[in-house]
């Protein structure tokens, strides 16, 4: 029982295909797994097998995100205003997995809307974090990195806006990997901020993130945006770095990174060096502007994205006397929390006459600088490494007051998203936070050019080799 | 004080006929049962995106093509935000800093921009207002919502209700030859909006002007700028000044009356549309818009006129139909030494008025083949049969088609052509009018109706008025 929740999910796809193993088994093991889940990770978890199909996963159970639509399975993006709601159809990413043979494990919880970094702005309670349940898990899609760490599910996927696999997936000690933007469909994909949401898996390894990818990548009809991509995306096989040039920011932040994070984040580099890589300073001018301009950017296009939610055709709604238009703010004001209430009102703010250009306007030349700082350094260099997170997971309501504090968060992870490059999240190290504690999982983010992804991989999976990162949850850390 | 000027500007709002929405694969309809053409789509349920037609832009490249615009080489849509039950997103998806085209022309009247856009739902609010404040409750039906519209805004060219209405026409008209809009203004496939204002006569400036909204006719939409610009002139000649509003048109009385200002002041917030992609038509794309350009109504009006001798009048009528001014042309080809004047005239005259009184289609949908039409002019024309007949020979065409020459001969209505048959029958009409021919040799014309009608009954319509009255006047003497 224990050996199979063991396996990766791509020895245990090997091994249903060579039938040395039950698909039946395998899932009827997982689904007793999810039924421990104490973290409130889940949001739904499955009572039984849906049909299969034979592929690349066949047999694979995988968690989802709740921001995927998923046909007649409740959809809730982790809100209360979409309780209860069943779509109509399934997402394009989810479609892609239970083609190739994956099946729905279940529903995982997340930031309302996508919009956090712990957590805790789901409607439906926090998600614990496995190493320490008084810790966050890391957000938004806190769920899905807390099951694959918590051993609730072989793999899942989330989405990534600014850092929502990543950071999390930092925090959780897993493999978090944010694609090119546009390479997997953003169909059925609840938007937050449109042109920076993109979908990717939380594995515990490299490989497994590889073959999740594989499948759910490509060019897809339902969505303009989205490119695939090309020659597709092979298991990564690399075991050194030899030839590869890693490039630090040079205007790293050092005063906001924790003492433990950062000495992790040193030897990492080290261990890059021993396995043939150079590291180097380079530029990124921009990049520390970028946490300003993407609280500019997601926060207007999620005003626009979230002003569907009106209790007409879906969803929750609280009847008003009077017309219609009252009928929405009484239904918009009792089914939005708090933060996605903040973020539209920035939103509107920031695309509101005669302060478009001010604010929006400006934002969108800061992320053209930003893509043009990365596309400077990829001319020298291979990679951009950072540390993924600033710090270790916080503690539960340690930085709820505070949202500037909680945006920091993503400042590592934010440049990235907004010039729409891929950027994986490896577990590096264990680390105490400052001020003392537990030891946690510290991670390592590493950014290659767009649709790079295969090169990336190839060289995520060397250096998580050389790590060797097998702590786990429960073994003398808290919680 | 010199006199007022009108300064008119139209928005032109051209549903497409594609077979699918602008953005999703539903079939867009008119009349069916309400919200039946949905999709999670179009009703903008959580996760999903919008897919642009190709056929949309496709018959948007042509109305560019035909206005002699100027395709942006990279168009943009956006997004147009605001809350209103017709609009399941809240937002519009619309073109707004970088239309599809612009600078173009029709008619003599500068086109200003022309872009793409999806149109929004059909809103019933009940109550007694009709609007959405103060409803108790609001219906409303997805059918039309997300159905493709062409947006096209003139420069404020035209200068008279008169004009704006003839200018709306053409291109009604225009639209309607490519193929691309059924363009009918009551069903709201098209939809005319007028910005309207004055200025003293020879004066650049333009003046405050007004909105006006909810004319749907060509006669409305004269009816309400002849009636808006009553109101400013007489306005500024007592003294007041123009406020900026918008007007609702009431097809009722004809009156205007303003919206209120709450249901007016929008602030869109447009930003870029994240889920689409530039709109880049390519080089191939752009050619198949201009080269599938049929003869647009302004070139074969100039074409019949000029060329063909056909009346102005008349190339206005055929022209103001395709498929009229088709049937012309095939009526025309088949017709042996008839000239396309005469036909022109068959067509908008004799043919119009039958089928008017049949209650039917136009020309083309009727059972008269453009080829009997040209059959019978030319037998009228020949003499073969009276122009009565021939009305004759028309009325069993519309009633049941068939072959005009085979008509004459089933109903005997070839002309006389005897002269020696003709002159006894003229004869014997003298001879029965003693009368009316006494009153003729003495001089009274008029007269001679009573002897024409005479052989007319006797033939059966069958002998040519100008021979019979050649043949009297040779009977009597004169």
């Amino acid at each position: 029982m224990t050996e199979l929740l063991e396996m990766s999910v791509a020895e245990a796809a090997t091994r249903i295909q060579a039938v040395e193993l039950s698909r039946e088994e395998y899932f009827e093991a997982w689904r007793e797994a999810a039924a421990q889940d104490e973290l409130n990770a889940y949001l739904w978890r499955a009572e039984d097998r849906a049909v299969e199909s034979d592929g690349p996963l066949a047999g694979v159970p995988i968690a989802i995100k709740d921001l995927f639509c998923t046909e007649a399975i409740q959809t809730t993006a982790g809100s209360r205003i979409l309780e209860g709601h069943r779509p109509l159809y399934t997402a394009t990413a989810v479609r892609r997995l239970t083609e190739a043979g994956a099946e729905v494990l279940g529903k995982t919880n997340m930031d309302e809307f996508a919009m956090g970094s712990s957590n805790e702005n789901s409607a439906y309670g926090p998600v614990r974090n496995p190493w320490d349940r008084e810790r966050v898990p890391g957000g938004s899609s806190g769920g899905s990195a807390a099951v694959v760490a918590g051993s609730l599910a072989p793999c899942a996927i989330g989405t990534d806006t600014g850092g929502s696999i990543r950071q999390p997936a930092a925090l959780c000690g897993v493999v978090g990997l944010k694609p090119t933007y546009g390479a997997i469909s953003r169909y059925g994909m609840i938007a937050f901020a449109s042109s920076l949401d993109q979908c990717g898996p939380l594995t515990r390894n490299v490989a497994d993130a590889a073959l999740l990818l594989a499948a759910m990548q490509g060019r897809d009809p339902c969505d303009s945006t989205s490119l695939g991509i090309e020659g597709g995306i092979k298991a990564p096989s690399r075991e050194d770095l030899k030839g590869l040039r890693f490039a630090v920011p040079a205007e790293l932040g050092g005063d906001t990174i924790e003492a433990g994070v950062r000495a992790v984040f040193e030897a990492t580099l080290r261990r890059i060096e021993e396995l043939g890589g150079e590291i180097a300073e380079a530029p990124l001018p921009h990049a520390e502007h970028g946490i300003s301009a993407y609280y500019m950017i997601a926060p207007a296009e999620a005003s626009s994205n979230l002003a569907r939610y009106d209790g007409v055709r879906y969803g929750m709604r609280v009847e008003a006397e009077g017309d219609v238009i009252e009928m929405y703010e009484a239904t918009r004001a009792a089914g939005f929390g708090d933060e996605v209430k903040r973020r539209i009102m920035l939103g509107t703010y920031a695309l509101s006459s005669g302060y478009y250009e001010a604010y929006y306007g400006r934002a969108q030349r800061v992320r053209t600088k930003i893509a043009a700082d990365f596309a400077a350094a990829f001319e020298d260099f291979d990679f951009v490494v950072t540390p993924t997170s600033p710090s270790v997971a916080f503690g539960l309501g340690e930085k709820t007051d505070d949202p500037l504090a909680m945006y920091m968060n993503d400042f590592f992870t934010v440049p990235m998203s907004l010039a729409g490059i891929p950027a994986i999240s490896i577990p590096a190290g264990l680390a105490e936070p400052d001020g003392g504690g537990p030891r946690l999982p510290v991670g390592f983010q590493i950014a290659a050019p767009a649709l790079a992804e295969q090169r990336l991989l190839d060289a995520a999976h060397a250096l998580e080799r050389a790590i060797g990162f097998d702590a786990k949850p429960g073994e003398g850390s808290g919680g | 004080m010199a006199e007022l000027e009108a300064v008119i500007g139209l928005e032109i709002h051209v549903q497409l006929s594609t077979r699918t929405k602008m953005f999703c694969g539903c079939e867009p309809s008119f009349g069916d049962e309400p919200n039946v053409h949905t999709c999670p789509v179009c009703l903008a349920h959580p996760g999903v995106l919008p897919v642009p037609n190709e056929e949309a832009i496709r018959y948007a490249l042509k109305i560019a093509a035909a206005l002699e615009c100027k395709v942006a080489p990279r168009s943009i849509f956006h997004r147009k935000n605001y809350f209103y039950p017709d609009n399941p997103k809240a937002y519009q998806i619309s073109q707004y800093d970088l239309p599809l085209a612009v600078n173009g022309r029709l008619g003599g009247i500068r086109i200003h921009r022309a872009h793409l856009e999806e149109d929004a739902a059909k809103t019933i609010h009940l109550g007694e207002s009709g609007r959405i404040h103060g409803s108790g409750a609001s219906l409303v039906d997805f059918n039309r919502g997300g159905t493709p519209l062409v947006e096209i805004v003139t420069e404020p060219d035209l200068r008279g209700a008169a004009e704006a209405a003839s200018w709306a026409r053409l291109l009604r008209t225009t639209v309607r030859q490519l193929g691309v809009s059924d363009v009918n203004m009551e069903e709201g496939s098209l939809r005319v909006d007028a910005n309207v204002s004055v200025r003293p006569a020879g004066t650049e400036a333009l003046g405050t002007k007004t909105e006006l909204k909810n004319m749907n006719s060509f006669r409305f939409l004269e009816r309400g700028i002849g009636a808006e610009l009553s109101r400013q002139r007489e306005l500024i000649e007592t003294g007041g000044s123009i406020v900026q509003e918008t007007l609702h048109f009431h097809p009722e009385d004809g009156s205007l009356t303003p919206l209120r200002s709450k249901e007016e002041a929008h602030d869109y917030r447009y930003f870029p549309e994240p889920d689409l992609v530039p709109l880049v038509p390519t080089e191939a794309m752009l050619r198949e818009a201009r080269e599938s350009l049929p003869e647009l109504p302004e070139a074969r009006l100039k074409r019949y006129r000029d060329e063909l001798g056909v009346a102005e009048d008349a190339a206005a009528v055929l022209v103001a139909d395709p498929e009229t001014a088709d049937y012309f042309e095939r009526a025309t080809d088949a017709a042996a030494g008839v000239e396309p004047r005469a036909i022109a005239n068959w067509v908008t005259g004799e043919l119009a008025a039958a089928l008017r009184q049949e209650g039917g289609d136009g020309a083309a949908g009727s059972k008269v083949e453009p080829e009997a039409l040209a059959s019978l002019a030319a037998l009228v024309q020949e003499k073969k049969i009276s122009h009565g007949s021939g009305k004759q020979v028309l009325a069993t065409l519309v009633a049941e088609g068939g072959d005009p020459a085979a008509i004459v001969e089933r109903e005997g209505l070839a002309q006389i052509s005897n002269s020696g048959e003709l002159e006894a029958i003229v004869a014997a009409a003298v001879e029965a009018n003693p009368e009316a021919a006494e009153q003729i040799r003495a001089g009274n014309q008029k007269a001679i109706g009573a002897i024409v009608g005479a052989v007319m009954k006797e033939t059966k319509g069958r002998a040519d008025g100008g021979e019979v009255n050649r043949l009297i006047k040779q009977t009597l003497g004169l």
